[in-house]
């Protein structure tokens, strides 16, 4: 082989060796994640320890999905994060509509306003949240926690919706106008159908967010048939003694959602991952 | 992540036909109907919560009493003179601190790998995928995971064991010489990807052409690196360290569910510190100061992003 050739062969090994390198300390915490699922609890501090066991079995996740206590931590997270997500796109449209296509009075500031928002720690509202949601009774009920996600996912939705509005011509819309009809029907009919691209990216982030969340969970809610999945991972540590196998089991039906919208709409989850501190 | 909102670069065409007499007054207040819905919502769900909590910080005892008077600054003073308040401080100072340069240098890391020349799509796409792996999961399931992996009889000490790096079982999250370290690594291996993604992006935006004439003048790896990379991908580093100092700060599940602030308070940050305050002590005039420091400290990191993001604008 010419040097040159050798050269690039030697570097194209080093490149691939880091990166074997690193997904192993990446990845295996989560294969044993998923090998521990498989265990009997008293398997899964033997030593030595073993990737694949002798007992595999599906028993933690039977456990699991025959307990409707914790089938109900599943549902509870779905409505929560579907109502959330729903909601955010919704009023994200409306006040991206507004900052893409009009000028106003009041509209930096108010920009300037949602931008800091996001900045606001949860800690900080948390206390006055309990106070609010106590007295409007509101308290250990799924509207807590739709409402208060929603002031985490909604600056976010707004700027990425304004965003990808502005990549829009305005020519499509005026057109409309121009024919006599509303902003209303230029927003739903034209701007929305042609932004299925830009409101997945939204939706796929918002929806991420409010699955996730776990502080306002622990707080806004008491009873066991109102928790999340997030908390109810958390009851899953002593109870009685600590089910491993079942944690690791839950956390594994925990994270199938976003594993799935990860799997399926790669392209647009990185986008909204990456949209805001990357300019094009 | 994000960006601030800027109309269409165009001139706008309403403001012309706002002045006609065609239905000016419902063409002006339009978007701001459009916008009801968020500013309700920023109303009752961020303005009031904010004077609240700044009134109850100046109140004797709120929410579990109902005869609270004014206070003054003596909740200040308390936090301000909690020796544990100042733990807190200089605990998240090193977790935050610690947790953004390394997010930074392995997200940099990962990202110039998997942008290699050298490599195949498929192989990148692959690796891709492994590498965001730890983005994917709950802050609850990084817990229970990193508790699982970190006890004394589990799989780490195995295999450091094994590997001769530690003489006998540790108990990562329990001891207090280790706890810090512990939590700061997990956090480190959940927070990566949200860099390597972004700065894979940006590399990715980086012409071509600018490392071509760095060629032609004779610039090594390291200088195209330095001269061309590095100054192309600031604003986007800035941008996202901006951010996960802001966020960082304010980590509270991560922390409640490993250690819980402990042990003897060697983990404490300042959110759970302020939670405990509010929900374990039921405190929540002391707790409603804490917060509305803690508050005051991120309004400051904001002012910084914002005008930052404006820069770029």
């Amino acid at each position: 082989m010419e040097p040159r050739g050798l050269r690039r062969a030697v570097m194209k090994a080093g490149v691939l060796f880091a990166l074997l390198a690193g997904a192993v300390v990446v990845a295996f915490p989560v294969v044993w994640m998923a090998v521990s699922s498989f265990k009997s609890n008293p398997e899964i501090f033997e030593l030595p320890p073993r990737l694949v066991t002798e007992s595999f079995s599906f028993d933690a996740y039977t456990t699991i999905l025959r307990d409707p206590v914790k089938v109900r931590f599943f549902v509870n997270s779905y409505v929560v994060a579907l109502s959330v997500t729903a909601l955010t796109l919704v009023v994200a449209i409306l006040a991206g509509y507004a900052f893409s296509r009009f000028d106003f009075v009041g509209k930096r500031p108010l920009n300037m306003i949602i931008v800091s928002v996001q900045a606001v720690p949860p800690i900080t509202l948390l206390i006055p949240y309990f106070g609010l949601m106590v007295t409007l009774r509101l308290y250990n009920t799924y509207a807590a926690l739709i409402l208060t996600y929603m002031v985490f996912t909604l600056p976010y939705a707004i700027i990425m919706m304004t965003g990808y509005f502005n990549t829009l011509p305005r020519e499509l819309d005026e057109a409309v106008r121009v024919d006599g009809a509303g902003s209303m029907t230029a927003l739903w009919r034209i701007l929305v159908p042609i932004s299925i691209p830009g409101l997945v990216s939204v939706g796929i982030y918002t929806f991420m967010i409010a699955w996730n969340e776990y502080l306002f969970a622990l707080t806004l809610t008491r009873t066991q048939d109102m928790r999340t999945v997030p908390i109810g991972i958390q009851l899953l540590m002593g109870q009685h003694s600590y089910e491993w196998n079942e944690m690791m089991a839950m956390s594994i039906l925990g994270c199938i959602p976003v594993l799935v919208l990860f799997l399926f709409f790669q392209r647009f989850f990185i986008g909204g991952m990456t949209a805001g501190s990357v300019k094009s | 992540m994000r960006t601030s909102t800027q109309a269409a670069p165009r001139q706008s065409p309403w403001r012309g036909l706002a002045r006609r007499p065609a239905r000016p007054w419902a063409r002006r207040v339009e978007p701001y109907l459009f916008l009801s819905p968020t500013v309700l919502l920023m109303l009752v769900l961020m303005l009031v919560p904010i004077v609240m909590v700044i009134g109850y910080s100046l109140m004797d005892r709120v929410i579990m009493t109902k005869d609270s008077r004014y206070a003054g600054l003596v909740n200040y003073v308390d936090v301000l003179t909690n020796p544990v308040f100042w733990t807190a401080v200089r605990n998240t100072t090193f977790f935050t601190g610690v947790s953004v340069v390394a997010h930074l240098v392995l997200g940099m890391g990962f990202a110039l790998l998997l942008n290699s020349p050298l490599l195949g799509n498929a192989t990148k796409a692959i690796f891709r995928v492994i590498y965001i792996l730890p983005w994917l999961f709950t802050v609850a399931i990084i817990a229970v995971l990193w508790r699982l992996l970190l006890n004394p009889n589990g799989v780490v000490n195995h295999l450091l064991q094994g590997a001769g790096l530690v003489d006998e079982k540790v108990e990562w999250l329990a001891s207090t010489s280790t706890a810090l370290y512990a939590v700061t690594f997990v956090n480190i291996w959940s927070g990566y990807p949200f860099y390597m993604m972004s700065l894979l992006a940006g590399l990715q935006g980086i012409p071509r052409d600018l490392y071509e004439a760095a060629v032609v003048d004779g610039a090594g790896g390291w200088q195209r690196f330095a001269h061309v990379t590095l100054p192309q991908l600031r604003p986007i580093i800035v941008s996202i360290a901006m951010l996960d100092v802001i966020f960082t700060t304010q980590q509270f599940a991560l922390i409640w569910m490993t250690t819980g602030g402990g042990p003897i308070n060697v983990t404490e940050m300042l959110s759970t510190f302020t939670y405990k305050l509010a929900f374990s002590k039921y405190d929540f005039a002391t707790a409603s100061a804490s917060a509305v420091i803690i508050f005051g400290f991120s309004m400051v990191l904001a002012f910084f992003y914002v005008r930052h993001q404006k820069a770029r604008d």
